[in-house]
């Protein structure tokens, strides 16, 4: 088989395929790594790190919903300094995936900390800014919602990365291609979207909301319709290679999300529902590509909306 | 070590008022190595996304089955008590640490306490500390008598008290009645149910070491996720914390705040 048939080369991320984990879902690689070799993906993405360490929100944290799930962690993660000095020599030595690191905050200043920590750490090939998290009270939400703060965020942590960053876009939003726009013009390299949407369940029993946090938010299944149009409308009015996620399970999943206009996927909920998720998706990619008559996956991105014979 | 299997259901009956016995067949049940751990159940028919944490009551790895006892409560739960014998169970696990089985030495008494749906990893549990010569003795806490299940097992492996809410079978009261009552000695406890039981016990129990199974909504169940966290005791950092799915969901009373 053609080694270079699922490669993808992204700013900072030569991908041997399109497949990466969601942050958030994959903790810091050790739990899934105990499962398969973390090398056969194109990535590992790391679970969202502050500036100082956070036990996040209290339980329930998770609770199911219609083809999804509704989460509110709260950001929980070791601090940015425990990861670069504990947590990522250990991984950077175990594997050779480029590694993505989250960043999150709640002010300009703990962004700009964090970002430049782990820049300058070595360890990893790129980051990816959270501005989307929706479940903490200053979890950086406020970040992804105003495209001029946005901007401003990713110039300030552009000017101290070393590494490519990727936006992460938040579906909160009225209009999402402005906020595309906006960070593209301030130097971003790439866009990661969709983050979850903020939802919520209340139990009819106790009639009280079900999460501790009661609101959460919303991921799997349910949200993939709304992750594709976005990747259409997103990918044909800015320039930026985007990284595309938001329910995908399956190779089909991957091709869809490619053909709206995402250049790479990650992999959230189904990690929950099959650990080896993402190992399978990788499998069934390439007898998905014959089926098409398609040689490389680069050859689907943005073809849902390119005019027939470009690419 | 954990693998997702599709495991064959085997048996699968009522036992009690919405309380179902499970039983499947598969190479994962030779992997489970102690009472007290879960296997993450995923029931397809349901048609829901994710899968469901349940304990195992007891395993028999020779004959490569396990079974889980658990209550019909909401759709994924209903899917799985719809299950017949010959269906095929996608199943992850062996999952979490389990109870310790060599801290007493044969001879030693173990009282070993369990709360409606908290009873069943007892089973096996009581099951392995009577195999090392421990002394076993059960008290199992229920709402009314047609919740009550496992009594005749449990008597067949030690001395076992009955609680019911109403008083409609054994003792009316709860299981902290039956052990102030009867004035039970023991070296160690061992528990699982709901936790403001779990924390009368953990209150009652002077200095003799006690184990308890706690219980949480779980995403990955492989420690990935961050869902299921309880605070670790006497904690000054304020971010400390156990995974109760990775770390647990067995913890020694006095380790975290539950």
């Amino acid at each position: 088989m053609d080694a270079e048939r699922l490669a993808v080369n992204l700013p900072g991320l030569s991908l041997k395929n399109p497949i990466m984990p969601a942050s958030g879902c994959f903790a810091f690689g050790k739990e899934f790594g105990a499962l398969y070799d973390l090398d056969q993906l194109g990535a590992i993405v790391l679970k969202s790190v502050t500036r100082e360490s956070r036990f996040g929100n209290p339980t329930p944290r998770v609770t199911e919903t219609a083809s999804g799930m509704l989460n509110a962690i709260g950001l929980q993660n070791p601090g940015v300094d425990r990861l670069v000095a504990e947590v990522l020599p250990e991984l950077a030595r175990r594997h050779r995936a480029p590694i993505i690191a989250n960043v999150a905050g709640s002010t300009f200043e703990d962004y700009v900390y964090v970002a430049e920590r782990l820049s300058a750490s070595g360890f990893v090939s790129a980051l990816e800014l959270n501005i989307s998290c929706p479940n903490v009270k200053a979890g950086g939400l406020q970040f992804g919602t105003d495209p001029e703060i946005a901007a401003r965020l990713t110039e300030k942590v552009k000017a101290v990365s070393a590494v490519p960053v990727y936006v992460k876009l938040s579906p909160n939003v009225t209009d999402i291609v402005a906020v595309a726009k906006a960070v593209e013009e301030a130097g971003a390299d790439g866009l990661s979207m969709i983050n979850t949407l903020v939802g919520m369940r209340i139990d009819v029993k106790t009639m009280r909301p079900v999460l501790a946090n009661a609101t959460g938010g919303l991921s799997g299944p349910a949200i993939k319709p709304i992750a594709i149009r976005m990747i259409y409308e997103v990918s044909q009015k800015v320039k930026l290679p985007i990284i595309g996620m938001g329910g995908i399970r399956t190779a089909d999943d991957v091709i869809e999300f490619l053909l709206a206009g995402a250049s790479a996927v990650a992999v959230g909920t189904a990690n929950f529902v099959d650990p080896f998720a993402m190992p399978a998706i990788i499998k069934a990619l390439p007898e998905k590509l014959d089926a098409l008559n398609v040689r490389r996956v680069t050859e689907l991105i943005g073809r849902s909306w390119k005019p027939c014979g470009t690419a | 070590m954990m693998r997702v299997e599709r495991m064959t259901v085997v048996a699968n009956r009522s036992i009690a008022r919405n309380i179902f016995e499970l039983t499947v067949t598969g190479e994962l049940a030779r992997r489970v190595q102690a009472p007290g751990q879960f296997v993450h159940i995923r029931p397809e028919a349901a048609g829901t996304l994710l899968r469901r944490p349940i304990s195992i009551c007891r395993v028999d790895g020779d004959q490569k089955r396990l079974t889980v006892v658990f209550r019909a409560e909401g759709s994924g739960t209903k899917a799985l008590a719809a299950c017949r014998v010959g269906d095929a169970l996608d199943v992850f696990g062996p999952l979490g640490n389990g109870f310790p089985t060599d801290r007493l030495a044969s001879g030693a008494h173990a009282l070993i306490v369990g709360g409606g749906i908290g009873v069943p990893p007892l089973y096996e549990l009581s099951k392995r500390l009577a195999a090392r010569g421990v002394a076993v003795m059960h008290v199992l806490g229920f709402r009314s008598a047609c919740d009550v299940f496992y009594e005749d097992a449990f008597s067949a492996l030690g001395p076992t008290w009955i609680a019911t809410e109403d008083g409609s079978r054994g003792f009316k009261g709860r299981v902290t009645d039956v052990i102030a009552g009867e004035g039970l000695r023991y070296d160690a406890m061992f528990a699982c149910g709901p936790r403001p039981m779990l924390q009368a016990l953990a209150a009652m129990r002077g200095d003799k070491p006690l184990f308890l199974s706690l219980e949480e909504r779980m995403g990955c169940a492989l420690g990935a996720c961050f869902a299921c966290v309880v605070r670790v005791k006497d904690d000054e950092t304020g971010t400390a914390y156990r995974k109760i799915c990775a770390d647990g969901p067995i913890f020694e009373a006095g380790e975290v705040v539950f």
